[in-house]
């Protein structure tokens, strides 16, 4: 059964210029153990999904959808209800460390303080377990690191503290939404590594959240590719970095700069910026941008599925996939099916 | 050859801080940029790498006389800047120019994006004619990829991306000869980047520019650069060629700061990065190691590390390295 079952999440906010949809219908599932990355640029509302179904969306924000955990929709909980699952259950770490640890409090507080409340744990029980998990995510001389405050760590040392307190209370469920954006190249590999890692040796799930590809090529099963709000692309980690469909995907993959390639002519670039969600082209929401753009995109894009979870959103079928719901295809679409391959 | 445009010597920055309290001051001294030497020719692109805390942006600022140097002379076009008074460094800051790291945070909010790049203009030529510095802004915001009529918008009209060809139309409005970008692409979204490293690249080919592109990651560095110098702690590890470092890197660092860059593959993840981790942070800059300051954290390093500083010497190619094991150590990178 899955961890987390997420089915028809939508999140808007009210603005003075209207209302704006972030996150437009939007069905996926976590597995325990499993880790599920979440990638798409600025715009694409990948953060507001989890904060929708962590409760913590901004004032003018609202979600409708389901999100069951563990057999409870959390979408429908009572604040009450929520906190006794956020930080207990499901933890989060989000892409600044810095602006996450208080800043007055030393990390020793910080830390006993998740653990005191959430297991009933007395002081020092609750110091030893923290000692013994920042010894986890491999901070020397955890006993004396302990007592300092957050501005006597580094930027990846803070980062491993934010996960190490993640995990005090073990969680099912790790939510890290771009956890090494703000790092150093070196750090950001020493902390996804550790990520996966600890999920691994406890069978926790993870969903990473970030713009970047690459960062997901070591560590993420499953991989949903969004942009506007919506899913344009998912499958295993296989199907998104060796048989990408979408052209969107096709063009966030070329775009990474590579270290073992060189492309003469210049690195390969979407063209346009980020989706502006006030201003929605009709129809394929990448229209603009992509360079398979063709007259019937102009209409909304059918889905393309083939079990397990590997779809894509596109008028460009997908290699041995079906429509997802008979939806009128030009006829244009479904005869050229050899030419659009 | 052609003369370099800028030579850079043994440039040294220190800043003071001061801990303890009011009766127990002490003064503690940070070698931000330690003895830096380089020289830059028109047309050229250098690329310097390291990791934040490295010292990369202060020198950066110090060649612009942006912040005082201790120690050291940067040479443009054979006239040494940091002994130029406050009037004449003024008139050479038109031939130096700089494109920052968060492009919406550099430009200012109550400005339209017109007079932000005019705003140059407006400062160095008080009598150009009107007319003329608006042909000019709009000529520059097509040169970066920005339609002409966008000049009456702010920039929270503009993406992020958008805001960052705004800072580089800023910074060649004045026709400058060298370009320092300080991590223009690390705020932006990977499908942007390309697009602004592609502009850069394109505009420098085009106006004959000398460019230093500072960046914390060697990948992106790799697809501008003709030669990459790689720092750590205020000091340059290696001085190379482009082709040849990333071929064979000589400093264990730079080989590990390769080792870091993910690669979007998930089976040579798998296999790739996992030797030759680089562990732990950077020595705190109070507390700097004796001998070769990557020691402690290099797995190739043996006693003489510990003791010897490796000097930065010139090797058979005409790269430099500051490594005592450059000879005897293989780092060549094997990739697909």
């Amino acid at each position: 059964m899955a961890l987390l079952e997420v089915t028809g999440l939508e999140v808007e906010f009210d603005t003075p210029e209207g209302v704006v949809k972030a996150v437009n219908g939007l069905d996926f599932k976590v597995d325990t153990g499993e880790t599920l990355a979440i990638v798409g640029e600025s715009g694409a509302g990948k953060s507001q999904l989890v904060m929708a179904i962590m409760g913590l969306l901004a004032e003018n924000g609202s979600a409708r959808g389901k999100a069951v955990f563990r057999g409870q929709d959390l979408m429908s909980m009572t604040p009450k209800e929520l906190n006794a699952v956020r930080g207990r259950h499901i933890a989060m770490i989000f892409q600044d460390p810095m602006t996450s640890l208080n800043p007055y409090l030393s990390i020793e507080k910080q830390m006993t303080e998740v653990v005191m409340h959430h297991q009933g744990l007395k002081k020092d029980e609750a110091k030893a377990k923290a000692i013994a998990m920042l010894r986890a995510v491999r901070i020397p001389d955890a006993e004396e690191r302990i007592k300092q405050y957050p501005h006597e760590y580094s930027g990846g040392m803070r980062q491993r503290v934010m996960i190490a307190m993640g995990l005090l209370c073990e969680p099912g469920l790790l939510i890290a939404d771009e956890p090494s954006t703000a790092l150093d190249v070196t750090v950001q590999a020493q902390i996804t590594q550790l990520v996966g890692e600890l999920s691994e040796k406890t069978n926790m799930s993870i969903i990473l959240i970030t713009h970047d590809l690459a960062v997901v090529a070591e560590i993420g099963d499953r991989i949903i590719v969004m942009y506007a709000g919506e899913v344009v692309e998912s499958g295993t980690a296989e199907d998104i970095f060796y048989s990408p469909q979408h052209p969107y995907t096709q063009g966030l993959l070329a775009s990474v700069p590579r270290l073992d390639q060189v492309m003469e002519d210049g690195l390969h670039a979407i063209p346009g910026n980020p989706p502006n969600l006030q201003e929605l082209p009709d129809g394929c929401r990448f229209r603009d941008r992509c360079d398979k753009a063709m007259d019937q995109c102009l209409q909304p894009p059918p889905v393309w599925e083939s079990g397990d979870g590997r779809t894509s959103r596109c008028f460009i079928p997908m290699e041995g996939g079906r429509l997802q719901a008979p939806v009128a295809l030009p006829a244009e679409v479904t005869d050229g099916e050899g030419e659009a391959e | 050859m052609s003369k370099p445009v800028l030579r850079v010597q043994d440039l040294a920055v220190t800043f003071t801080s001061y801990v303890g309290g009011l009766l127990q001051r002490q003064e503690r001294q940070v070698q931000a940029v330690d003895g830096i030497s380089f020289e830059l020719f028109a047309g050229e692109t250098l690329g310097i790498v390291g990791e934040s805390g490295c010292g990369k942006s202060t020198l950066s600022r110090a060649i612009l006389g942006l912040i005082p140097v201790n120690r050291g002379r940067v040479m443009w076009m054979g006239e040494n800047l940091t002994e130029l008074d406050e009037e004449s460094m003024r008139q050479r800051r038109k031939e130096l120019q700089i494109v920052f790291q968060d492009p919406v945070a550099s430009l200012n909010p109550r400005m339209t994006a017109g007079d932000i790049v005019a705003e140059p203009l407006w400062t160095f030529y008080p009598n150009m004619d009107r007319v003329q510095v608006d042909e000019r802004t709009r000529g520059m915001l097509k040169v970066v990829g920005l339609l002409p009529n966008q000049v009456n918008r702010y920039p929270h009209e503009f993406s992020s991306g958008q805001c960052q060809r705004i800072g580089i139309a800023r910074s060649l409005v004045l026709n400058p000869r060298l370009l320092i970008c300080d991590e223009p692409v690390s705020a932006l979204d990977v499908s942007i980047q390309a697009q602004i490293i592609n502009l850069l690249k394109d505009l420098q080919k085009k106006l004959g520019l000398a460019l230093i592109f500072v960046a914390h990651d060697l990948s992106v560095v790799r697809h501008i650069s003709d030669r990459v110098m790689v720092m750590y702690m205020g000091q340059a590890m290696e001085v190379a060629e482009k082709e040849r470092l990333y071929r064979r890197p000589l400093h264990p660092y730079t080989n590990a700061l390769m080792k870091s860059v993910p690669v979007p593959d998930p089976r040579l993840a798998a296999t790739a990065r996992h030797d030759n981790w680089l562990t732990g942070d950077m020595p705190s800059p109070f507390n700097r190691p004796k001998g070769c300051i990557f020691h402690d954290r290099c797995p190739h390093r043996v006693q003489r590390c510990e003791a010897d500083v490796p000097a930065l010497r010139r090797m058979e190619n005409g790269d430099w390295v500051a490594c005592h094991r450059a000879e005897d150590l293989d780092l060549s990178i094997i990739m697909s």
